[in-house]
C-alpha cells in the first residue's frame, strides 16, 4: 500500500517537545536506576514492559538488548515511547517519587533505544511457523496492528482491514505533532509489517463493504480494533457555520495536509480532556495568536492531564472556565464569528441571566467522539455496552472467535492500552484456535 | 548463535557466569534460584569448621553519590554444618547436573583435607576450589591468605589436595601479595588444574568519624577487612593478565574481581579467563543481573563474530606489552572541538596543576581554551576530565620518527623523538 505523507503537511512546524538523549545523557540517566526489584514501572505500563532491565542494558550498553526488552512486551514500544502520558504511568509511580527526587526518564530512555533499533534496522521477529489458521484484523490502528503482529509470529495468517489510507489509526493521524509527527507513526507501521506475511486490504470498511458474514466464510478468528467514531458536534444556532470543526477532524487535516491557518485570529476549543489540550497547544504551535480553552467546568474539573494543561497556559492559551456553548453567530459568509457561551456554577449549573460572547473565526469542538458498537449488529452474542464492546479479561466477546481490544472496547484511553489489549486478545485467539476453534460459518 | 559454553579447567558451564564464594552461594536454595535466573556455575560458599561471625559485616564506599563503589567484609567462612552443605550440594548436582558446581574448602589438617574432598566429590562436585585468599580471621588462624601468601606453604597444600582429588582442583589466589605470579606457579606446580583470582583486598572501608571507630563497626571496634566490587577490576584484571602472559604459567584462569556486567566479563576474558565469577555486584542486586550478561555477551559475540568463549579467551593478551616495550615514539596531542566546548575550563586547571601548562585561557575572547600543541605531552589527563563526550580528543601526530620503543633505545641506541612539555621550570 502506498503510505506516502505529503512533505508540506501543516505539522511540519513542530519540533520534538522532549528532546532525544545522546549516548552519555542515556547512560548517565540509565545509571540513575536503582533497578528495583518488583518495580512499580511495571506495574503502571498497560503493557508490563520490563522497564529495570530494559535500563540497565542501556547503562551496560546493550542497547540492542534493551530496545528487545521493550518489544517484547510492546511492538509500538517506539512510539509510546514518545505519546505516553508517563507521568501519570511509569514515571509517575517511579520510587524516587517518594524521595522527592527527580523521577528516572523511563519515556526517553525508552526512545532512546528504540529509535537506535530503528535506525539499526533491527527487526528481531519473525514469523512464526504456519498453523493454517486465518485471522482478520479490523482497523489498522495500534490495537490491531498490535494483535496482527503476535498472531504473525505465533504463525497464524493474518490480514488488516483499514477503511482510510494509512495505518496506525490515531497514531498517525491523532497524535499532537510535538509528540510524534505521522511520518514516525507510518514508519513503525512499516518496520511492524516487515515481519512479513501480514496483509493489508486498505480503504475497505466493515461491515458495509466486507460484511461480518464475508469475514466469517474466509476466517477462522475476528479481531475488531476499529477505535471510535467521528467527533461529536452541537445542534446549536448555527453551529454548522464554516470554521466550527470537530477537533479529531482538525488534527488529521493538519497531520496529513497542508492546511493554512494563516488567517485565523482567534480561535477557540471547545472542551476540557486531552483532545482539546492537544488542540490549543497544536493551534498555538502553528502560530494562531489567539487561543482560548473554553470549558464548562473549573480548572480543577477538567479531563486531561494537569501536566499537559500547565505547559499550554505558558504557551499563552487563554481559559474561559464554567463556559458551555449556547449559540454561535456566523457572518455573511457563514463563516463563524462568536460564540456565546452561557456561565455555570461550580456544580457545572447554569447561573441564569449570565452569558459571555468570545469572537472566533475558528472553533474546534473537543467534546468527545462517537462509539463505533452499533457496527457489530450481525455478530450474535456481541453485547454493545454505551457503545462499547463488552468482552471479557482476555478480549473475548459473546460471538464464538470474535475478541476486540483499543478504543472500541475500553471506550478511549491510550495507544499503550490499546496496544496491551491487542496483544492479550491475540495471546487468547492463539489459544482459542489452537484448541481446534473457529468462527467459520 | 554462539556458543556460551564454557571449559575452566575441565569445568564444564552452559556459560562462563558462576557466583564467586560468598554469601550468595551460601545455600543449595539459593544456588537453586541462581541456576534458575541463568547463571552457569557457582562456587559454594567456603566450606570448613563452620565458624561464627560478627555483626556488623559489611561496608560500602559511598563514592559522590554512588552508593557501594566498593564493598568491604568481614565476614568468614561457612557458619552452616558442613552435612546441611554437602547434603544439598548433593541435591543442586541432582537437580542441575549440566551446572558447575565447584566445592570451596579451607580447613587445616592433611586429614580435614581428605574428608572434605572425598565429601565434595560424592556429593557430585565438579570441582574443587582451595580458599587461599581470605584476608581476615581465617588467615590469622593459619589459613586463607596465610596460605596464599606463602608459595611453598600454597604448593605443598596443593599437592595434597591433588592427591586425594579425581575432579579439577582450582586454587584461589589472594591479591594480598607484591607479584601474583610466583603465587600462581606455586600452585601451578603444586599440581592446580587452574586458578581463579582474585580474592579480596586487605582494607579499611573507612572511619566513623565522630565515633573514632574503624567501619564496619562491631559494637565499639572495627577491624580490616576484604576490598572488592566495581572498585578494584583493575588490580583484578592486572593479576588475572600478569599470569596470562607469563611464559612459564599454561594452566586456566577463572577471573574474579569487580564484574558487574557483560562488559566487564568480557575484558576478564580478553585478558585469559575462561570464565568469571561474581560476589559483589550479585549481593547488590539479585541474581537476576546474569540475564543481561548473557544477552549482552551473546550480542557482542554475534556482532564480533566469535562462535565460543575460548576463541575470546586470552585475546588482549598478545597486546598487553611491558612498558619498555611501548612505542615511545608514538605521539598524540589533545584536540579541542570548539563546537561542542562548553567553557567549564576543567581541562585548563587540570592541564595546568596536574600536567603540563599547555592549555591556555581563549585569545579571542570566546570560551575555547586553546591547546599549545607543541607543548603538549598527549597524557590525556584533560581529556579524561572533560564532560562532554567527544570534545576532547587525542590526536596521532605524525612526527617522522619510526616506531622503537625505550628497550630498544637502551640496546640498539635508536632514536627517539625529544620530550615536550619540560620547559624549563622557570622560577619567578
Ligand atoms: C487527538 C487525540 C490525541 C491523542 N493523543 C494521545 C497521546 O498523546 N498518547 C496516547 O497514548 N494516546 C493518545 N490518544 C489516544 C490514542 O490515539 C488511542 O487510544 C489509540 O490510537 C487507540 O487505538 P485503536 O487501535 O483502538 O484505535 P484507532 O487508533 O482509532 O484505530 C482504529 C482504526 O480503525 C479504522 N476503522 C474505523 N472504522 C473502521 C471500519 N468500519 N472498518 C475498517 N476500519 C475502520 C480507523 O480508520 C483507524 O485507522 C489520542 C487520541 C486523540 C483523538
Ligand atoms: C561478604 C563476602 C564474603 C566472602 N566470602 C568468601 C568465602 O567464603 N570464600 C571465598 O573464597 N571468597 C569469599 N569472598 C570473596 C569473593 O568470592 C570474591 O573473590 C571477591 O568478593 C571479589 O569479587 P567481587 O568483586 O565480585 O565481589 C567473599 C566476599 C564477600 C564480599
Ligand atoms: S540485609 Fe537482611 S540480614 Fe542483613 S541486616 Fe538487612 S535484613 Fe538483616
Amino acid at each position: 500500500m502506498n503510505q506516502k505523507l505529503p512533505e508540506d503537511r501543516a505539522e511540519a512546524v513542530f519540533e520534538d517537545f522532549k528532546r532525544a538523549y545522546t549516548d552519555e545523557q542515556a547512560r548517565a540517566e540509565a545509571n540513575r536506576c536503582l533497578y528495583c526489584y518488583d518495580a512499580p514501572c511495571i506495574q503502571s505500563c498497560p503493557t508490563g514492559i520490563d522497564v529495570p532491565t530494559f535500563i540497565r542494558r542501556i547503562a551496560n550498553e546493550n542497547v540492542s538488548g534493551a530496545a528487545q526488552t521493550i518489544f517484547d512486551s510492546n511492538i509500538l514500544g517506539m512510539s509510546c515511547a514518545r505519546v505516553c502520558p508517563v507521568e501519570t504511568l511509569c514515571v509517575g509511580s517511579c520510587v524516587y517519587n517518594h524521595m522527592d527526587s527527580p523521577a528516572i526518564q523511563i519515556g526517553k530512555l525508552q526512545r532512546y533505544a528504540t529509535d537506535a533499533a530503528f535506525e539499526a534496522g533491527w527487526t528481531y521477529y519473525e514469523a512464526g511457523e504456519d498453523t493454517g489458521k486465518k485471522v482478520v484484523c479490523v482497523g489498522g490502528g495500534p490495537a490491531s496492528l498490535a494483535a496482527a503482529h503476535r498472531l504473525r509470529r505465533q504463525g497464524h495468517q493474518v490480514t488488516v482491514i483499514e477503511k482510510g489510507h494509512f495505518l496506525g489509526g490515531l497514531n498517525t493521524t491523532g497524535i499532537a505533532s510535538y509528540k510524534m509527527k505521522a511520518d514516525r507513526s507510518i514508519s513503525e507501521v512499516e518496520w511492524l509489517l516487515s515481519i512479513g506475511g501480514i496483509d493489508i486490504r486498505s480503504g475497505v470498511s466493515v461491515p458495509d463493504q466486507l460484511s461480518w458474514d464475508d469475514l466469517k466464510s474466509e476466517f477462522d478468528a475476528i479481531f475488531i480494533g476499529f477505535g471510535l467514531g467521528e467527533d461529536s458536534l452541537l445542534s446549536l444556532p448555527s453551529a454548522d457555520s464554516e470554521g466550527v470543526i470537530g477537533a479529531v477532524d482538525f488534527i488529521a487535516q493538519m497531520k496529513l495536509s497542508p492546511i493554512d491557518v494563516s488567517s485565523v485570529q482567534n480561535a477557540i476549543v471547545i472542551g476540557g480532556g486531552n483532545t482539546a489540550l492537544d488542540a490549543v497547544r497544536e493551534l498555538r504551535g502553528l502560530g494562531v495568536e489567539s487561543v482560548t480553552l473554553a470549558y464548562r467546568g473549573g480548572e480543577s474539573q477538567m479531563s486531561g492531564y494537569a501536566h499537559e494543561w500547565a505547559e499550554a497556559k505558558t504557551e499563552g492559551v487563554v481559559p474561559s472556565w464554567r463556559s458551555q456553548p449556547l449559540s454561535f453567530a456566523a457572518d455573511a459568509d457563514s463563516r463563524v464569528s462568536s460564540v456565546t457561551f452561557q456561565m455555570m456554577d461550580e456544580n457545572k449549573q447554569p447561573i441564569s441571566g449570565q452569558t459571555k460572547t468570545i469572537p472566533a473565526d475558528l472553533v474546534l469542538l473537543a467534546i468527545g467522539q462517537g462509539k463505533l458498537g452499533s457496527l457489530t449488529t450481525g455478530l450474535d452474542g456481541l453485547q454493545v455496552e454505551w457503545g462499547k464492546i463488552v468482552t471479557d479479561d482476555d478480549g473475548a466477546t459473546g460471538a464464538q472467535g470474535v475478541y476486540a481490544g483499543g478504543d472500541c472496547r475500553n471506550g478511549g484511553k491510550e495507544v499503550v492500552n490499546a496496544v496491551a489489549e491487542g496483544d492479550q486478545a491475540a495471546q487468547a485467539i492463539h489459544s482459542f484456535l489452537m484448541g481446534g476453534g473457529s468462527c467459520r460459518t | 548463535m554462539p556458543d556460551l559454553t564454557s571449559n575452566t579447567a575441565g569445568i564444564i558451564s552452559p556459560n562462563p557466569f558462576w557466583l564467586a564464594s560468598a554469601p550468595p552461594t551460601n545455600s543449595g536454595r539459593q544456588i537453586i534460584r541462581a541456576f534458575e535466573a541463568g547463571w552457569g556455575g557457582a562456587v559454594w560458599k567456603t566450606l570448613g569448621q563452620p565458624i561464627q561471625n560478627v555483626s556488623s559485616r559489611f561496608g560500602g564506599i559511598q563514592w559522590r553519590g554512588q552508593r557501594a563503589a566498593g564493598f568491604n567484609n568481614v565476614e568468614l567462612i561457612t557458619d552452616r554444618s558442613l552435612d546441611a552443605n554437602f547434603k544439598e550440594m548433593a541435591e543442586v548436582k541432582r537437580l542441575f547436573p549440566k551446572h558447575a558446581v565447584i566445592s570451596s574448602l579451607m580447613v587445616e589438617t592433611k586429614e580435614e583435607w581428605k574428608e572434605v574432598i572425598q565429601r565434595s566429590i560424592d556429593a557430585g562436585a565438579d570441582g574443587i576450589e582451595l580458599n587461599f585468599g581470605c584476608p581476615h580471621g581465617m588467615c590469622e588462624r593459619g589459613m586463607g591468605s596465610a596460605v596464599g601468601q606463602e608459595p611453598a606453604v600454597n604448593k605443598e597444600i596443593t599437592s595434597w589436595v591433588k592427591s586425594y582429588s579425581s575432579i579439577p582442583v582450582l586454587v584461589k589466589l589472594t591479591p594480598n601479595v607484591g607479584d601474583i605470579v610466583p603465587h600462581g606457579l606455586a600452585a601451578q606446580a603444586g599440581g592446580a588444574d587452574g586458578v581463579s583470582l582474585i580474592n579480596t583486598i586487605k582494607s579499611i572501608i573507612g572511619v566513623d568519624i565522630d565515633r573514632m571507630i574503624p567501619e564496619p563497626v562491631v559494637g565499639n571496634k572495627g577491624s580490616n577487612g576484604g576490598y572488592c566490587g566495581a572498585a578494584v577490576r583493575p588490580i583484578a584484571l592486572h593479576m588475572v593478565a600478569a599470569l596470562a602472559r607469563d611464559p612459564g604459567f599454561n594452566i586456566p584462569v577463572s577471573g574474579i574481581g569487580g564484574v558487574t556486567n557483560w562488559r566487564d566479563a568480557v575484558e576478564f576474558i580478553a585478558l585469559g579467563s575462561s570464565s568469571v565469577q561474581v560476589c559483589t555486584e550479585v549481593m547488590l542486586r539479585g541474581y537476576r543481573i546474569v540475564e543481561d550478561m548473557i544477552d549482552g555477551l551473546t550480542r557482542f559475540m554475534v556482532e564480533q563474530g566469535f562462535q565460543t568463549i575460548d576463541e575470546m579467551v586470552g585475546k588482549a593478551v598478545p597486546a598487553y606489552s611491558e612498558w619498555g616495550d611501548l612505542d615511545i615514539n608514538f605521539e598524540s596531542v589533545a584536540k579541542i572541538d570548539p563546537d561542542k566546548c562548553i567553557g567549564c575550563n576543567r581541562c585548563m586547571v587540570a592541564c595546568h596543576d596536574g600536567a603540563h601548562q599547555c592549555i591556555h585561557p581563549s585569545t579571542d575572547g570566546g570560551i575555547v581554551p586553546v591547546v599549545d600543541e607543541s607543548e603538549c605531552v598527549g597524557c590525556n589527563l584533560c581529556e579524561i576530565v572533560c564532560p562532554v563526550p567527544d570534545c576532547i580528543t587525542m590526536v596521532e601526530v605524525d612526527n617522522g620518527f619510526p616506531e622503537g620503543s625505550w628497550n630498544e633505545h637502551l640496546t640498539t641506541g635508536s632514536t627517539i623523538r625529544p620530550k615536550k612539555g619540560s620547559h624549563g621550570y622557570d622560577m619567578p
